[in-house]
């Protein structure tokens, strides 16, 4: 007689849950906090963005004080401070060899990159949130001590632009992480993608006229400027999501096959 | 139970880990031996899903590493004690092993001194501990989940005595109360005290593997004779494999009374006849005598 029997043991690895993925992103999330050098890091996104906005008090002709110029004051260093923490959320499981424990409790690595995709993500906006809230206080405070009224001429939908070209910087060094994996090497590889590209980008684009037309096409950071600046137009995004295509996505996809097939050592 | 079937693993033309088999079986320690170089890492690695097998296949009760929902509720891991980030306590690292395999939170304040760390040194950073101290947080996360396997790759390196006593009485109590453990290490005696089973790779392959109790019997034989040329061809004769020692003695891969009655059927007087048994050290030395690095020793 066969009778179909449900195997106890087996019927208890089914219920034994998955780690689920908001679990998998809070560790991740903590990560980024829990040592001295990521705790400074996290704290610099605050010292920066009150350095550039009393920097500006201080240096900006009084016409020149506007939420826009305070916004563009702080927006800067966030685009270097947060690919540097994207890049060590991602290389220190290398560099620092915790990937042993993070990959033996998760052994899926693609759950646990996108883990720390999210938890960069949020701390990303975050961070632009209260640099822009600063930028506010600055607005206020500056026009305040110089005597001129106040000028809001940045919109939600600026600011939100503005959000995202930080963010894309941030995945930018996200990927650069994953492709090598190695923080001195991903924080190089960002300084070429962020400073060198451009500046040849500009001497071509300055000496070549055929180069001129497609840079906004082919240049990224081209591209991405777009963004801070305000107004996106439906071509500018266009050209946006060519350049983000080539230079952060398909890398990006290649850099996971790379992680998924490695060794972990 | 660890089940390893045919696992080999292949950097281009370089073979690391030759197709090994074994099962370390529950309620069992086994230890994990071989040279420097051998290979054991590398198994240990592709048994826990962080190097992918060139072929075989590794599974913990039946399952692969990489299709366990949350392995470190059923396996504890610790391949290097030091692959932590220097900046973390090491109270940190538990609560983060913890949150992950979502295991309750009182066993961060309780496994500190499960493994003979005090409060403050588990709020110490990581990066100002002894490899010993760094050896113990390492069973510590390794334990936390309560798994019922632990894979711990030469665990005991570090601890002062005192330290490898107390890792042997926690293996020992780990494994009889039906647990699986298997450890590599170098340090051979500690494997003689607590293995049950062995397992010994050299230049990737298996060499010998079981029971110790039965791979220390299988020994073979030492002999001598006065006319050793004599014995040697007797023995040869007989179809017994046999080699020379170090000691110009005559070792033969059979019980000591085989090789007696051999020499009485040839009329030769032995002067020595004995179990090679000479504990685990020499089994080693004798099974991996073409892979160690320092050649045969004179």
């Amino acid at each position: 007689m066969t009778a179909i029997t449900l195997d106890p043991a087996q019927e208890q690895w089914a219920a034994a849950d998955e780690v689920p993925l908001s679990r998998v992103t809070r560790v991740e999330l903590r990560k980024m906090f829990d040592t001295r050098s990521g705790f400074w890091l996290m704290a610099s996104i605050v010292i920066a963005a009150v350095l550039s906005t009393v920097g500006t008090i201080l240096v900006a002709p009084d016409s020149a004080l506007t939420y826009y110029t305070f916004a563009k004051a702080v927006g800067f260093p966030m685009t270097v401070i947060l690919p540097i923490i994207a890049v060590l959320s991602i290389t220190g499981e290398w560099s620092q060899r915790s990937g042993l424990t993070t990959f033996t409790l998760v052994p899926r690595r693609n759950r646990v990159i996108l883990a720390k995709v999210i938890a960069s993500v949020a701390v990303g906006v975050a961070a632009m949130l209260v640099a822009l809230a600063i930028g506010v206080l600055g607005n206020v405070v500056g026009t305040a001590i110089a005597g001129t009224g106040l000028v809001w001429d940045v919109s939600v939908v600026h600011a939100a632009d503005i959000v995202l070209g930080s963010l894309l910087c941030l995945l930018t060094g996200t990927m650069l992480g994953l492709l090598f994996r190695s923080s001195p090497v991903a924080l190089v590889a960002y300084l070429v993608y962020a400073l060198l590209l451009p500046t040849v980008s500009d001497l071509l684009s300055a000496s070549q006229d055929s180069y001129r037309e497609l840079r906004p096409w082919v240049d990224l950071h081209y591209a991405q400027s777009a963004l801070f600046e305000g107004s996106v137009t439906g071509e500018q995004w266009a050209q946006l999501a060519v350049t983000a295509t080539v230079w952060l996505v398909l890398p990006a996809l290649v850099a996971v096959r790379l992680v998924m097939r490695s060794e972990v050592k | 139970m660890i089940t390893v079937e045919s696992l080999s693993k292949k950097y281009g033309r370089r073979i690391v880990v030759d197709d090994v088999s074994f099962t370390a079986r529950a309620g069992c320690v086994t230890g994990f031996l071989g040279p420097n170089g051998a290979g054991k890492s590398t198994s240990m690695r592709m048994m826990v899903g962080l190097t992918r097998p060139t072929s075989g296949a590794a599974t913990i009760h039946g399952r692969r590493f990489a299709d366990l929902p949350n392995p470190g509720r059923e396996i504890g891991v610790m391949l290097d004690a030091s692959a932590q980030h220097a900046g973390r306590t090491g109270r940190e690292i538990l609560a983060l092993a913890q949150q992950m395999t979502g295991i309750e939170s009182r066993r961060v304040p309780a496994l500190p001194g499960v493994v003979g760390l005090t409060e403050t040194e588990s709020n110490r950073r990581i990066g100002s501990y002894s490899l010993g101290m760094r050896q113990r947080l390492g069973i510590a996360v390794a334990l936390i989940g309560r798994p019922s396997v632990l894979i711990l790759d030469e665990p005991a390196n570090g601890l002062d005595p005192a330290g490898i006593r107390w890792m042997r009485d926690l293996l020992r109590d780990f494994a009889d109360d039906g647990g699986t453990v298997l450890l590599s290490s170098h340090l051979l005696h500690e494997i003689e005290v607590i293995a049950d089973d062995i397992v010994m790779i050299g230049n990737g392959r298996i060499v010998a593997r079981g029971a110790m109790t039965e791979l220390l019997r299988g020994g073979g034989t030492i002999a001598r004779a006065r006319d050793m040329t004599a014995l040697e061809r007797a023995l040869r004769a007989a179809g017994l494999a046999t080699s020379y020692d170090d000691q110009g003695s005559l070792w033969a891969e059979v019980e000591p009374a085989a090789v007696g009655l051999v020499a009485r059927e040839y009329g030769l007087a032995l002067t020595e006849l004995r179990a090679a048994g000479g504990g685990l050290e020499d089994l080693f030395l004798q099974v991996t005598a073409d892979t160690q690095r320092e050649g045969k020793a004179a």
